[in-house]
């Protein structure tokens, strides 16, 4: 067992866990935060993706312990104070998921890519920075009409 | 929980890893483990020490060194595809860089990590071997013409690091690659490189024994540099790889279109 801690959304957390503890379940199993999911053993569906030290990551393929002293967000971190961040209220609003399972690492992803760059996002550059995120349920239409609203108000904003 | 037990270490410098990798049974380097863990979880890899060279100082960070550019083999994919002085030098890495898997895989996947593996289908091969960078390790400077050397197999030493790579400045280089539909990993991918009289032509995805020089194009693009120059030219589909992809005499002709491409396309990589 090796003592850990990670900043998740805000707050550092400290637990034991053994060496071959993927980040993933560090924060589902030991954190008890369980929107981030795991969809796939080969890195290929993104359902994993949340934000460490600012940048999406999927955490099915990286070690706790490898990330000892990082800040990790997840999908639980994106509200403030019960009010949905601007991209999960245009999922919300664009009926940007159907079952949703995929949804948590469509919003990190989809987070990550307005940051780098900066809402100038086109839907040709949002499905190929959207590479990394399988939806199951196939609902990819209203997830880029999501995106594409949410990378609008995200130039409203930052102007 | 999904990998067997393990251990896992962080030296802080190569003695230090070295020391590490001399005391356990099967040990191996990690650095992005974005091609290791997936390959642990499925137990085709069953190492029971994992030592991350990622905070050791000599494989970090991106350098000119007059008219060379070094790479530390700790570098993610994201930070050769922004960085300046990549982008200045030899757009065509940076392209290439940004092109490979997705951008979460980009942001913790390592150039030293995919180089050591040598998949036959990795994109960096193609640049490293196209470019004639140098590999530098622990123990000795490895041209990349001596490198690499068939499928996952490359003329590391067990227990040998690679800190950074070397690229000579070329006058100029282009890539170019067609993705699996599936994968995304490219089913031919083509690097060219020009300095002076001299291009060389580096070819990945689609060799039966990995990366390789397509040297007929090689000479047919030093004479003329264009893409007519390609016209009629043809690796041997004997030696092309054949799978659900596509037949070797399929790969033979989507290489002299990808080579094409890249001659077309100086500067960039072009990716469908
Ligand atoms: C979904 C997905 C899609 C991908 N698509 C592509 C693609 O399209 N094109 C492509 O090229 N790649 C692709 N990859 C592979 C990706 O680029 C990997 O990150 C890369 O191949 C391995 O780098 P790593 O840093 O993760 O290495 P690791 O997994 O940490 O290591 C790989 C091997 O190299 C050894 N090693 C690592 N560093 C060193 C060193 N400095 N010295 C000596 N040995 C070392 C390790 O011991 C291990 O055997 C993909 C990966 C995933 C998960
Ligand atoms: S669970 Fe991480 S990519 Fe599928
Ligand atoms: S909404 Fe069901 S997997 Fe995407």
């Amino acid at each position: 067992m090796t003592e850990v801690t990670i900043t998740v959304n805000g707050d550092a957390q400290t637990h034991d866990v053994e060496d071959r503890t993927l980040l993933v379940h560090f924060l589902r199993d030991h954190v008890g935060l369980t929107g981030t999911h795991v969809g796939c053993d080969t890195t290929q569906c993104g359902a994993c993706t949340v934000h460490l030290d600012g940048k999406a990551v999927k955490s099915c393929t990286i070690l706790a312990v490898a990330v000892d002293g990082a800040e990790v967000r997840t999908i639980e971190g994106m509200a403030e104070q019960g009010v949905l961040s601007a991209i999960q209220q245009a999922f919300k609003d664009h009926h940007g998921l159907q079952c949703g399972f995929c949804t948590p690492g469509m919003v990190m992803a989809g987070a990550d890519m307005i940051r780098r760059y900066d809402g100038q996002l086109d839907e040709h550059t949002i499905r190929e920075e959207l590479d990394g995120n399988i939806c199951r349920c196939t609902g990819y239409t209203n997830i880029v009409k999501a995106l594409l609203s949410a990378a609008e108000s995200h130039r409203a904003t930052a102007s | 929980m999904y990998t067997y037990e393990f251990s896992y270490h962080k030296p802080k410098s190569v003695e230090e890893a070295l020391t590490l990798f001399g005391e356990f049974d099967a040990p191996s380097f990690l650095s992005g483990g974005h091609t290791l863990i997936p390959t642990m979880k499925n137990r085709l890899a069953m190492p029971d020490a994992l030592i991350d060279l990622r905070s050791i100082p000599d494989l970090q960070g991106i350098r000119r060194n007059g008219d060379r550019i070094e790479i530390g083999a700790a570098t993610t994919h994201y930070e050769t595809s922004t960085s300046d002085i990549v982008r200045e030098a030899i757009p065509a890495l940076a392209a290439l860089a940004g092109s490979i898997a997705d951008p979460q895989v980009r942001h913790v996947g390592t150039m030293g990590g995919s180089v050591a593996n040598n998949d036959p289908s990795a994109d960096y091969p193609s640049a490293v071997l196209s470019l004639g960078a140098d590999v530098v390790t622990n123990q000795r400077v490895i041209p990349a013409d001596e490198y690499f050397d068939g499928l996952f197999t490359t003329a590391l030493e067990e227990g040998e690091i690679i800190q950074h790579f070397s690229f000579p400045i070329p006058e100029s280089a282009g890539y170019a690659k067609l993705c699996s539909q599936a994968s995304r990993y490219p089913v031919a991918g083509s690097f060219v490189s020009k300095f002076g009289d001299t291009v060389r032509v580096g070819v990945t995805g689609a060799g039966s024994d990995g990366v390789f020089r397509w040297t007929e194009a090689e000479e047919a693009l030093s004479a003329d540099f264009s893409a007519g120059a390609l016209a009629g030219l043809l690796p041997d589909a004997e030696e092309m790889i054949t799978d659900l992809n596509g037949s070797g005499e399929y790969r033979a002709n989507l290489v002299a279109v990808v080579t094409r491409t890249a001659v077309e396309h100086q500067g960039t990589a072009n990716v469908r």
